[in-house]
């Protein structure tokens, strides 16, 4: 039983006005080993919430995520998880920062420096290793970040966002880097992101979720993160299946957001 | 009520008209600010009359990262305090011609026209010596007179008045009715004077003369003292001490209570800090304590710290440490509260324990707040010190400016007031430098 699995997961937040909040609404999900998924929404649709209750920072209200056979049921490093930006320690080295996995383990030194220096060497910052983080670039950090998580080996990559606060170029460059990290660790990988190009390139199956509350809408499965690998990804843009996909998913999403911003007016 | 509010009334309207009587020596100052200013601007077109990007910059206003400091407006505004303050004090570091006039020094004569009961009148000199402080010349010699009135002598200490009893060696005397009309043939009357020049002469309501010489502009040496006496008396305290205590000692003594007191009220500060920032039950407990000592400034526990305490050091490190101890809790409160969620989420999804997390990301994390706060907690130590010596204390640089004072010793006041200012600034210094050093990390998470 290898995978994960999410089990009519529902999230309610309560107020302090004494209302609640349904963030989430019984949103089941099965994920193979290997498995490369994007999740894209509108503001308020749960995506955050749905990517912490993975990773353990949440207790869902109802249902349950199993992985690999047993209950998730708090935060562990099988579940890695890589955030949109500053959560590095700036007290510590590119090197510290990190083996700061391997080192709470209480893995030697030797053993840990070896996986340094090959993750370093695969994210392109060998040269850094010495460095201290806020003296790195944005994207030079995120490839720490997700060199970071790749050092305790898990089983599932979380990503809230992690390429947003990039500029244009740097993300691309990224984006190739996360489909050549996932092809080679073979690793199970969530993406959050905003950005509809995003979620295509990154995106093996791509989940479209709704609002008010956070549910499933509609999910794809897509050739374009396949193709991508080590391929220049302006030239999987030119699939003739990419653009018409596209223009579906914004469609998709702007209809959600017109909802959102009628159903506010008629309540104003 | 009513009469709380009438004499404050009263203060306030006391206190506007003196803050008027300042505004044209402001005008003057910020006058001189506008001419060096001037000044630096032509002297630097002469010299490098460049017209770069930078120099044709518009938008620098408003613009704070443009604005720094210009080192030369620092230089002079330094050395001009030391120039006033010198010019008013008769500095010998100072050219004589810019000195401020100065008080009257010398010999000078006056005469007096007196006005006997019968109506006769006669006149005399008065020759005066005026002489600095903590001379005593002979008195000038004048020659006899013919007539009713015999010429004076007077001697005074210059910025002091004295009576002159004129008519102790005249042949007629106030007891005859005689009284003085005129001074240097100006009429004079009962409680007016008359200016001769180098002072004022005035007539008592006993018909005696009172003649105060003229003070000039610059200060008497018990109110400002001249830079070079400061500068002279930093040398023979720290060489000789002050009342049999050394300058290194009265210094010493400051600088030990502000380290030992500031040092336990971090020690006992930051690990409450922690507690409050990490458990709410130690919040819950700790935050209407701290929150109501926090307003409570050190100085208004002086008066309790004595009487439980006394005197001694005991008391005054109590009275640091709790100076120290509020500042170090909020400061260690907040750097702990203040983590970032996400990377505490981090640690945990990379394996880290409880215990973990509190020791390789909370505490490195909360460290930058930390030294705020401790280099704010050194700045209030200082001034607390300083505050406590000033009220009781046997050794202390804040004691002997107080003693100092009391011997009216300005140039010691002077000199420990600066010497204050200087540490001050010192430690600040060093705890910038400590925060560069050790904390490198800070404000760039």
């Amino acid at each position: 039983m290898t995978g994960l699995s999410i089990q009519n997961l529902s999230m309610r937040f309560d107020l302090p006005n004494g209302g609640h909040v349904q963030a989430l609404k019984d949103v089941s999900l099965d994920l193979k080993q290997g498995e490369l998924l994007s999740v894209l929404g509108p503001s308020g649709c749960g995506k955050t919430t749905l990517l912490n209750i993975v990773a353990g920072f949440l207790a869902p209200t109802e249902g349950q995520i199993v992985l690999n056979g047993h209950q998730v049921t708090g935060p562990d490093a099988e579940r890695g998880m890589v955030f949109q930006q500053g959560a590095l320690f700036e007290w510590m080295s590119v090197r510290d920062n990190v083996s700061f996995g391997p080192d709470m383990k209480g893995m030697p030194k030797a053993e840990s420096a070896e996986i340094v220096d090959h993750l370093l060497d695969v994210v392109g910052l060998q040269d850094f290793k010495e460095k201290m983080v806020y003296e790195l670039s944005g994207g030079m950090q995120q490839r720490v970040a997700l060199a970071r998580c790749l050092a305790n080996d898990p089983d599932v990559i979380l990503m809230d966002e992690p390429l947003g606060a990039l500029d244009a170029l740097t993300r691309e460059k990224m984006q190739s880097l996360v489909l050549k990290l996932w092809k080679e660790t073979g690793k199970t990988i969530i993406l959050i992101t905003h950005s509809v190009e995003e979620a295509l390139l990154l995106g093996e199956r791509l989940l479209v979720m709704a609002p008010r509350p956070g549910r499933i809408h509609k999910e794809y499965r897509l050739p374009f993160a396949d193709m991508g690998v080590g391929a220049d990804l302006r030239e999987v843009k030119k699939h003739p299946d990419y653009a018409p996909t596209r223009e579906e998913i914004l469609n998709m999403i702007w209809n959600m957001e017109e909802e959102i911003m009628g159903r506010t007016e008629e309540s104003a | 009520m009513g009469q709380i509010i009438a004499d404050l009334g009263g203060e306030l309207i006391t206190l506007f008209l003196s803050v008027l009587g300042m505004l044209p020596y402001l005008a003057l100052y910020i006058g001189l600010i506008l001419f060096a200013l001037f000044v630096y601007t032509q002297i630097k077109h002469r010299l490098s009359p460049v017209q770069d990007f930078t120099s044709l910059k518009t938008v620098t206003f408003g613009d704070e990262s443009a604005v720094v400091s210009n080192k030369a407006a620092s230089v002079i505004s330094v050395v001009l305090i030391f120039v006033i303050w010198g010019a008013f004090t008769g500095s010998a570091w100072l050219p004589k011609f810019l000195h401020a006039p100065g008080p009257f020094l010398g010999d000078a004569r006056f005469t007096y026209t007196l006005e006997t009961a019968d109506g006769e009148t006669a006149q005399a000199q008065v020759a005066v010596r005026v002489h600095e402080a903590g001379q005593k010349p002979d008195a000038p010699v004048v020659d006899g007179n013919e007539g009713l009135a015999q010429n004076d002598t007077l001697v005074v200490q210059a910025y002091r008045s004295k009576l002159l009893r004129w008519d102790a060696n005249d042949v007629v005397t106030r007891k005859d009715g005689a009284k003085i009309v005129a001074v240097n043939a100006t009429p004079i009357s009962r409680d007016a004077d008359v200016d001769v020049g180098f002072g004022r002469v005035a007539l008592t309501d006993k018909g005696t003369l009172n003649f105060e010489p003229d003070k000039g502009w610059q200060m008497e040496n018990i109110w400002l003292p001249a830079p070079e006496s400061v500068w002279q008396r930093l040398i023979s305290v720290s060489r000789d001490g002050y009342q049999n205590v050394t300058l290194a000692e009265h210094l010493s003594y400051s600088l030990f209570r502000v380290i030992v007191g500031f040092a336990l009220g971090a020690a006992v500060g930051i690990p409450l800090g922690y507690a409050m920032g990490l458990s709410n039950w130690f919040r819950g407990w700790f935050d209407p304590i701290v929150e109501f000592m926090r307003p409570v400034p050190p100085l208004a526990l002086i008066p309790l710290v004595i009487i439980w305490a006394g005197i001694g050091e005991q008391g005054k490190i109590i009275l640091l440490f709790l100076a120290a101890l509020w500042i170090m809790a909020i400061g260690a409160r907040s750097g702990v509260s203040g983590v970032k969620i996400s990377k505490v989420h981090a640690a945990y999804s990379l394996g880290a324990s409880k215990r973990q997390i509190l020791r390789h990301v909370i505490i490195p994390n909360s460290l930058p707040e930390i030294f705020t706060a401790a280099r704010v907690a050194m700045g209030v130590c200082w001034g607390t010190v300083v505050a406590a010596e000033l009220v009781a204390a046997e050794k202390g640089v804040g004691k002997m400016i107080v003693s100092a004072s009391k011997f009216q010793d300005t140039d010691i006041v002077l000199m420990g007031i600066i010497l204050i200012g200087i540490i001050g600034f010192g430690i600040d210094m060093l705890m910038r430098w400590a925060e560069q050093y050790l904390v490198p990390w800070k404000g760039k998470g």
